[in-house]
């Protein structure tokens, strides 16, 4: 154990933050083995937990990156949102205890190589940009405050922002007309 | 990193005492409420004494009773999801403890501020009061998991309607604390303190400015939606003793219904502090009062006295939480929902337009 750790700290050299790369590894296992089991589990319900830890991991991931509005949101809409949404959903309608066996989709093996892709695609990306640990292109990658957060959507990114704005608008209004029946 | 807990300089024993810390700021509190409101003062509304027998005027009635919840048996229904339905009381005390470790109990007293890193007194840039919001709503994925592991009828009905309610209610409980944030200028919970101290009442500086002044619609909205979250009477469908025997709580004793009991009264004793924080002026005391001790807002006297304050007025916002409970009756599920989306939504959107328009005007 105490091997693996300083093997660990030899692999990601001394200029970076220790304590904080240890706390990536150990979010980092538990978020994969999460997302391992999230779609292996055969049952809804265990599935929707499994995706909350791998949620709750990204979040305590973006606090480590010093991002903590993004991990805020993260918490306030994907936890806090769409998966009580989703667990409600489920609940409503099946929701068996024990497990569901035709939860095995016939089309796994399409979703694992494309999974498999997805990763070879962005591993190869990140690496490109980040993988030669040039320091000087991390010079200026400081913890970002919520007044710049909050600064950038409104003066550099108004457009897009308030693109998507609507959008959402547009969705709601949908998605109530589509649930009237009258 | 700052080593110093009050002004002494503690070093590395800073982090065991900052978490024995935030023990003491869920449980003490969730402890006193629960014995001077719950036990007491309900027993006083009801002209009855209330427990008397352990300890001078039953004030050890509380370690009994979770000496006798710790002695029961943990039982587990037959056909319950036994993994689930053991984390969910863990899931509903975490959302707890997250939400009592912002807040702020003196210029330096605190546990993680969420701001720049420390609770420097100069920089108020950070996701306090978002950071707030966000951790609120994980309570609803524990009672939801209560509800569905618990094999019963009974607990997926006050799970549902549980989740229900909470979900309509997060949206009042935020958008009312958006006009504090506006006229304060700040997400940070230290930085509204801050704001309030300085504040001015058409120019007279001696009380400050307590937001509950210009924001009393805000303080309206912000307790009944706190009311609700935590599914306190006149919002306690979930739990509606005469149609779900005990809601999502129904299979659950002993230890495990203890981490519930305790989640909840800790939670309004945490969100107590928060309202104090956001409308009450939070640990500071009035400037005319600092005057007269020839102190300032910055002075280390205050991380002494300022959990004091904070304890004050949390009692205060807590008391009028459990007045309420045992007052007014139960709302019905239709009219519940009705009374978020038609009443409480808009009348906090129409706050935050005015509360906009007159910080633009003034």
């Amino acid at each position: 154990m105490l091997a693996s750790v300083s093997l660990f700290a030899q692999a990601t050299g001394n200029s970076w933050d220790l304590p904080a790369n240890i706390a990536f590894g150990i979010i980092s296992v538990i978020a994969i083995g999460a997302a391992l089991r999230m779609v292996t589990t055969n049952n809804v319900v265990h599935s929707a937990l499994y995706l909350l830890i791998v949620l709750a991991s990204v979040a305590a991931v973006y606090i480590l990156l010093g991002a903590e509005f993004a991990a805020a949101t993260q918490v306030l809409v994907y936890i806090g949102a769409i998966l009580v949404l989703l667990l409600f959903g489920v609940m409503l309608t099946r929701a068996r205890l024990g497990g569901d066996e035709d939860l095995n989709y016939e089309q796994r093996w399409i979703g694992l190589g494309v999974s498999v892709l997805l990763f070879v695609v962005m591993t190869y990306s990140i690496w490109e940009q980040y993988g030669t640990k040039d320091e000087a292109r991390l010079v200026g990658y400081e913890p970002q405050r919520t007044a710049e957060v909050a600064d950038s959507i409104f003066s550099t990114y108004i457009v897009p922002f308030e693109a998507v704005s609507v959008l959402l608008l547009a969705a709601l209004i949908g998605a109530v007309v589509v649930a009237r029946r009258d | 990193m700052q080593s110093q807990v009050l002004a002494l300089n503690v070093g590395w024993a800073e982090w065991p005492l900052k978490t024995l810390g935030v023990l003491g700021v869920v449980l003490l509190p969730a402890g006193t409420t629960v014995y001077l409101y719950l036990f007491k003062m309900v027993s006083f509304m009801q002209s009855r004494l209330g427990p008397m027998e352990a300890g001078p005027y039953g004030s050890m009635q509380l370690l009994a009773e979770v000496g006798k919840n710790l002695q029961k048996e943990d039982i587990f229904p037959a056909k319950a999801d036994r993994t689930v339905f053991a984390m969910a009381p863990y899931v509903v005390l975490t959302s707890t403890f997250l939400l009592a470790l912002i807040v702020p109990f003196g210029p330096e007293a605190g546990f993680a501020s969420l701001d720049t890193g420390n609770f420097d007194a100069t920089t108020f840039d950070g996701v306090g009061v978002f950071y707030a919001m966000a951790v609120t709503s994980i309570s609803v994925v524990g009672i939801l998991m209560a509800g569905w592991a618990s094999a019963s009828k009974y607990s997926l009905m006050g799970g549902l309607r549980a989740a229900g309610q909470l979900i309509a209610y997060e949206l009042p409980l935020i958008l009312a604390v958006v006009g504090v944030v506006i006229q304060a200028g700040t997400l940070s919970l230290q930085g509204i303190v801050y704001s309030q101290i300085n504040g001015e009442i058409f120019g007279f500086g001696g009380l400050g400015l307590p937001y509950i002044l210009t924001q009393f619609v805000g303080f309206f909205i912000f307790m009944i939606a706190v009311q609700a979250e935590l599914t306190q009477a006149p919002f306690d469908m979930p739990i509606a003793e005469s149609e779900l025997v005990s809601g999502y709580l129904t299979e659950y004793s002993g230890f495990r219904f203890l981490m519930f009991f305790i989640g909840e009264f800790a939670t309004a004793a945490v969100f107590g502090f928060l309202g104090s924080v956001l409308f009450l002026g939070g640990w500071a005391v009035p400037p005319f009062v600092m005057d007269i001790f020839g102190i300032d807002e910055f002075s280390n006297w205050f991380n002494f006295i300022g959990p004091a304050v904070m304890a004050t007025k949390m009692l205060i916002l807590t008391f009028i939480i459990y007045w309420i409970r045992f007052t007014y009756p139960r709302f019905r599920e239709d009219q519940l929902q009705k009374f978020a989306w038609k009443v409480l939504i808009p009348i906090s959107l129409v706050n935050i337009a005015i509360t906009g328009v007159l910080k633009v005007a003034f």
